[in-house]
């Protein structure tokens, strides 16, 4: 049973990764379709908050894993 | 560029000692049953080393039975020492933590080993007296010390000093179940994988390294600890040298070429150094930005090439920044220099936030405190999590090819899913390139965000929070 919830803790925090990145795809879209000639500062902004919140995912995940 | 090398050589120093306390991540919640040492290295083509399945694995056990392949090898102990099945979960712990050999392809070299024990004080020896074989498990003990899957592990109980031959075969994990006293009953508490030595008859437990996760990960105290020159040790070395000599270089050409326009390399750096002095010193750190550039520019240049050095294939997939203590020494120093330099309205902001009433402040200072330690453990788990799941999964689909192919029985099976797994390697090879790029860029531009915030001056209005 250990394992199987290890699995789930780790299912759910994709889930939340997920929504965030997609929520930040989604209105960097919507921003570079308002000012194209922003694209760069807005992809590199993009990028960066993407890394943000993969951290705190795989932090998730890592420990899910190795905790017992 | 003088400070640029003392910060260098000062982090990287301190990371060495704490490596020191690396821990094993050779254990995980399912038993070790299955525990197969297809070593691929990192080689990514399907370049075997007569690796597939156990047919070409030359294996004597003097101390089992003859090994057939499909079946797992006992030995005289009773310990499985040679797993018939193939295991990927466990050939990805063992490639993602750090080993006291350094194997590259085929090639092995042995390290120097520098323990101390309780017993018998500090030793210093290199780890080719156990005599290892390709999976790191070594033939000799020495000093009571043995050699297993690449870690050295120090034996329990009565065995005699000096050099020993325990031969093959004679070093095995068991999975055991710990036991907690709950309610007066013997509960289980999950599983520990021990390290039984086969040795004339005695069975003995052996040690792991100490680490100092108080037994979080599984690690803890125990009777030796390691600090020897270990792969990440000699990779951090390495990169080093190899950035300093970039560096150093560069710096002898701007010399050369003063005013004149940046050519080569330097043109190269000088892009990147200018995008850390302009998008992430002056904006996060104002007027004081000069000040701590070197360190934005250390942090950012050691992460990059150590991420980079783990990345590439043939020299051995050394993951250095994937290692807890590493990124803990980084977090140590982005902790240090931020807290060094926090001037009073940082900690007052900590302590006793201006403008907030009395009874807020009392739920507020404890979480900003907490933070004071949280904010640079995350920037210590971030870049180990996403530096290690990336190698994990580089050394997950190459294990594809393995489990499609059934371990060598289904040749379909191992041309479809080396052509599928390639592929699929290369495209996250892509990625975790990024990916190093992405988190060295990411834990510089959250330290300097954090120093900005320590060394802002006041500019609040009075009634303004």
């Amino acid at each position: 049973m250990g394992g199987s919830v290890a699995a789930l803790g780790m299912g759910l925090a994709v889930i939340g990764a997920g929504i965030g990145i997609g929520m930040i795809g989604s209105r960097a879209m919507e921003a570079i379709a308002r000012q194209p000639e922003a694209v760069g500062d807005i992809r590199g902004n993009m990028i960066l908050t993407a890394a943000l919140i993969e951290g705190a995912a795989l932090i998730a995940i890592v420990f899910s894993y190795l905790v017992r | 560029m003088k400070k640029l090398l003392t910060a260098f050589l000062l982090t990287f120093s301190l990371a060495y000692l704490a490596s020191a306390q690396q821990h094993d991540h050779d254990h995980g919640t399912e038993t070790h049953d299955s525990h197969n040492h297809d070593h691929d290295g990192h080689d990514h083509d399907t370049h075997a080393h007569g690796e597939e399945g156990h047919a070409a694995h030359d294996h004597a056990h003097s101390g089992g039975h003859a090994h057939t392949p499909g079946e797992d090898a006992i030995n005289s102990c009773g310990v499985v020492t040679h797993h018939g099945e193939f295991d990927p979960g466990a050939l990805a712990f063992h490639h993602i933590s750090d080993q006291n050999v350094y194997n590259i392809g085929p090639l092995q070299l042995p390290l120097p080993c520098i323990l101390h024990s309780k017993e018998s004080g500090i030793e210093f020896f290199s780890s080719g007296k156990f005599h290892p074989d390709y999976h790191g498990t070594g033939t000799f003990a020495y000093n009571k010390y043995v050699l297993f899957e690449g870690l050295v592990r120090r034996i329990q109980g009565d065995f005699p000093s000096g050099l020993v031959e325990i031969g093959h075969g004679a070093l095995g994990v068991v999975a055991e179940t710990i036991y907690e006293e709950k309610d007066g009953k013997q509960v289980e508490a999950g599983k520990k994988d021990v390290v039984y030595l086969c040795h004339s008859g005695a069975k003995l437990a052996c040690d792991n390294k100490s680490t100092l996760d108080f037994g979080v990960f599984g690690g803890g105290l125990t009777s030796f600890t390691d600090f020897s020159i270990t792969k990440n040790v000699v990779s951090m070395f390495i990169v080093l040298f190899l950035m300093s000599w970039l560096f150093l270089s560069i710096a002898k050409k701007y010399k050369e070429r003063e005013g004149m326009a940046p050519k080569g390399a330097q043109g190269l750096l000088e892009t990147v150094i200018v995008f850390i002095q302009d998008e992430v010193a002056k904006p996060f750190l104002g007027h004081k930005w000069e000040k701590f550039l070197p360190f934005l520019l250390v942090i950012f240049f050691f992460i990059l090439g150590l991420n980079l050095w783990g990345q590439v294939p043939f020299l051995g997939g050394s993951n250095v920044t994937g290692s807890l203590s590493v990124t803990f020494v980084l977090a140590i120093m982005a902790f240090l220099v931020t807290n060094l330099n926090g001037n009073k309205h940082y900690w007052e902001h900590v302590f006793w936030m201006p403008g907030v009433p009395a009874w807020i402040k009392t739920i507020l200072t404890p979480v900003e405190f907490l933070g004071v330690f949280i904010k640079p453990l995350t920037l210590m788990l971030r870049l180990f999590a996403n530096i290690t799941a990336g190698h994990m999964v580089m050394v997950i689909f190459v294990s594809l090819i393995f489990v499609f192919s059934k371990s060598g029985e289904s040749v379909i099976g191992g041309y479809g899913s080396s052509i599928a797994s390639g592929l699929l390697t290369v495209f996250m090879m892509a990625i975790e390139l990024l990916v190093a790029f992405i988190q060295a860029f990411v834990f510089t531009i959250l330290t300097a965000s954090y120093i900005g915030a320590a060394t802002e001056e006041h500019h609040h209005a009075e009634e303004h929070h």
